[in-house]
């Protein structure tokens, strides 16, 4: 850190000018809807755990059509990120496998590729005439209910690690000292559940009061313990040089403190507590606002986390 | 064979002759390099003194970059180079995120990645790199450092004790070492980075990662209405004759 010896104090005096933030908004978003794409598989493979299909009407082509919509807003801003973007068709031709990028791009690929087919299912057996009278795809997948099932366990299995892969990319990030590979993989997951609960909470009007219930569980859970994990690195990190003027960015007079903290008291603070209240007595309308918080919330804190170790000159 | 590198920061004068030796050899574009020379200055009027440190790729034995590099644009040579190939590059950025020490730059004029290579280029054809040969006090000292008889590796062991590299916690295990060089000098977290016109320039940040007129849709549009020659061909050719072949006619 700076000295605040006289001898010692040391300041550049010619230099040449030094990148900024690197990944920007894009990467923002595509961590955000793809924890909406993988989260409405988890959640909802949680709820058809613990419910009767019945209860939850919608939710058997809700729930690829949401992980469908997520994904390619996922995978275009992924996509439009790159500088090179039709080169992308390097990573299947010529794939460096330690990279997370890499393995990232591969199984996000082929969990779409399950997520369409169960989409296609989906909307075939439930949705008659959807998208039009004499869709050839959609007639097919009308009687393939039994391949759904099937496909449904590698389906949920597969979303951990598409979930995940992110923070590794993170914690392969070397240049960036806030991002521990733990502290990520855990963000990633609650993410994955905060987001996932806040979108199927949208489309749960007519579910049974249980099954809200339980997305209200999730969602407290899951809030909870991300802004746990967020305190704990915003208030604790003192071990590390990079990780405390990383911090700086973010602490009292930061130029990202207030961003953090509206994202915080918006995504995590007010959602957890209407979510418990929610467990007690059911509320439609306030469950509903607390979803949309949590999901405008969490797109406020990962735009922090992402930019402030950019904001740290490396040299 | 393992190529590294060491500067005696004790004799860099800060003439920057290193600095344009490679943007001319390596033809780095405006707004970007591979190699510059950082002046500190430690202290406090009237006791102060100025320090000069070049600072350039570490050609990491665990390069993280490498390791990042989903499509290895970024990859090791047998001589323990971690080169860039840029007509693999996807433009990821995702070597930027992992190198520890920002060596790694978007190029704006082909907008993929770019390094020092160690001029791997005149290495292959017997010759010293480029900011080697043009220093004036040979401060750079360039060679082999699993072989013990190199002048690098005698550099190495006259000065024991007092040999450092950048930021050892990472864990990277860089090629490129200094002598003489302190915490202020190496550690970019002990000198303040005031932005604004200091003594001899305006101390600044990029605008934007690669070409700032290469918007997003450009990035598409690029291969169907681009002039640049260079700019998005061959995207699956990893070869990238076409690229070699115009630099070719280009140079006639
Ligand atoms: S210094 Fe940076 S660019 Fe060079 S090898 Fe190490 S990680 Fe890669
Ligand atoms: S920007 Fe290019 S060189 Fe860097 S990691 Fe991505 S593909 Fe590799």
């Amino acid at each position: 850190m700076e000295s605040t010896i006289h001898a010692t104090q040391a300041v550049v005096s010619l230099d040449v000018a030094l990148p900024g933030i690197i990944w920007g908004w894009m990467i923002t978003l595509n961590m955000w809807a793809k924890s909406i794409g993988t989260g409405v598989i988890l959640v909802g493979a949680f709820l058809l755990y613990r419910h009767k299909r019945e209860e939850m009407p919608n939710l058997r082509w809700m729930m690829p059509l949401l992980a469908f919509i997520f994904l390619n807003i996922f995978l275009l801003f992924t996509l439009t990120d790159l500088h090179q973007p039709y080169r992308m068709v390097n990573i299947f031709l010529h794939p460096h496998w330690t990279s997370a990028i890499t393995v990232g791009a591969w199984m996000a690929s082929l969990f779409l590729l399950l997520i369409t087919i169960m989409l296609i299912i989906g909307v075939g057996e439930e949705l008659p005439g959807v998208p039009f009278k004499g869709c050839k795809l959609t007639a097919w997948g009308r009687n393939k209910g039994g391949l759904y099932d099937a496909l449904f366990p590698f389906v949920v299995f597969l979303a951990i690690p598409v979930t995940l892969y992110t923070a590794i990319i993170m914690a392969e990030s070397s240049a960036r000292e806030l991002w521990q590979a733990p502290a990520e993989v855990m963000q990633m997951m609650w993410a994955a559940f905060m987001a996932g609960a806040s979108a199927l909470i949208l489309v749960s009007s007519n579910w049974s009061k249980e099954a809200r219930r339980d997305l209200a569980l999730v969602l407290a859970i899951a809030t909870f313990f991300s802004f746990m994990m967020y305190m704990g690195e915003y208030f604790f990190s003192f071990k590390s040089a990079e990780g405390e003027a990383t911090l700086a960015f973010v602490h009292s007079g930061g130029p990202y403190n207030i961003e953090f903290w509206f994202g915080m008291v918006l995504g995590f603070i007010i959602p957890f507590f209407i979510a418990v209240g929610n467990m007690k007595s059911d509320n439609k309308t306030l469950l509903r606002v607390a979803a949309i918080l949590a999901l405008v919330g969490l797109y406020m804190a990962k735009d922090v986390w992402l930019k402030i170790p950019q904001l740290l000159n490396l040299s | 064979m393992k190529l590294g590198f060491l500067v005696d920061l004790n004799l860099c004068m800060g003439c920057k002759g290193c600095e344009v030796a490679c943007k001319v050899e390596n033809e780095v574009p405006l707004s970007t390099w591979r190699l510059r020379v950082k002046y500190i200055d430690i202290g406090t009027f009237p006791d102060t003194s100025r320090s000069f440190t070049p600072l350039r790729c570490n050609h990491c034995e665990s390069a993280p970059c490498e390791r990042i590099c989903p499509v290895s644009a970024l990859h090791y040579l047998e001589n323990g180079i971690v080169n860039v190939d840029s007509a693999r590059c996807i433009g990821c950025a995702g070597c930027m995120m992992a190198c520890p020490y920002g060596a790694i730059y978007m190029d704006p004029e082909t907008n993929t990645a770019d390094k020092c290579t160690y001029c791997a280029h005149r290495i292959e054809s017997g010759m010293m790199p480029a900011c080697v040969v043009v220093c004036p006090v040979q401060a750079n000292i360039f060679g082999d450092i699993e072989d013990d008889n190199s002048n690098i590796s005698q550099y190495i062991m006259e000065h024991q004790g007092a040999v450092q590299v950048r930021k050892p916690e990472k864990n990277t295990k860089p090629t490129h070492f200094y002598v003489g060089g302190g915490t202020q000098t190496l550690d970019p977290l002990a000198h303040e980075r005031l932005e604004g016109y200091g003594l001899f320039n305006n101390v600044t940040h990029l605008e934007a990662i690669g070409d700032k007129h290469h918007s997003v849709l450009d990035r598409f549009l690029a291969p169907f209405e681009s002039e640049e020659k260079y700019d998005n061909r061959s995207f699956v050719d990893f070869d990238n004759k076409d690229y070699k072949s115009e630099l070719t006619q280009g140079d006639k």
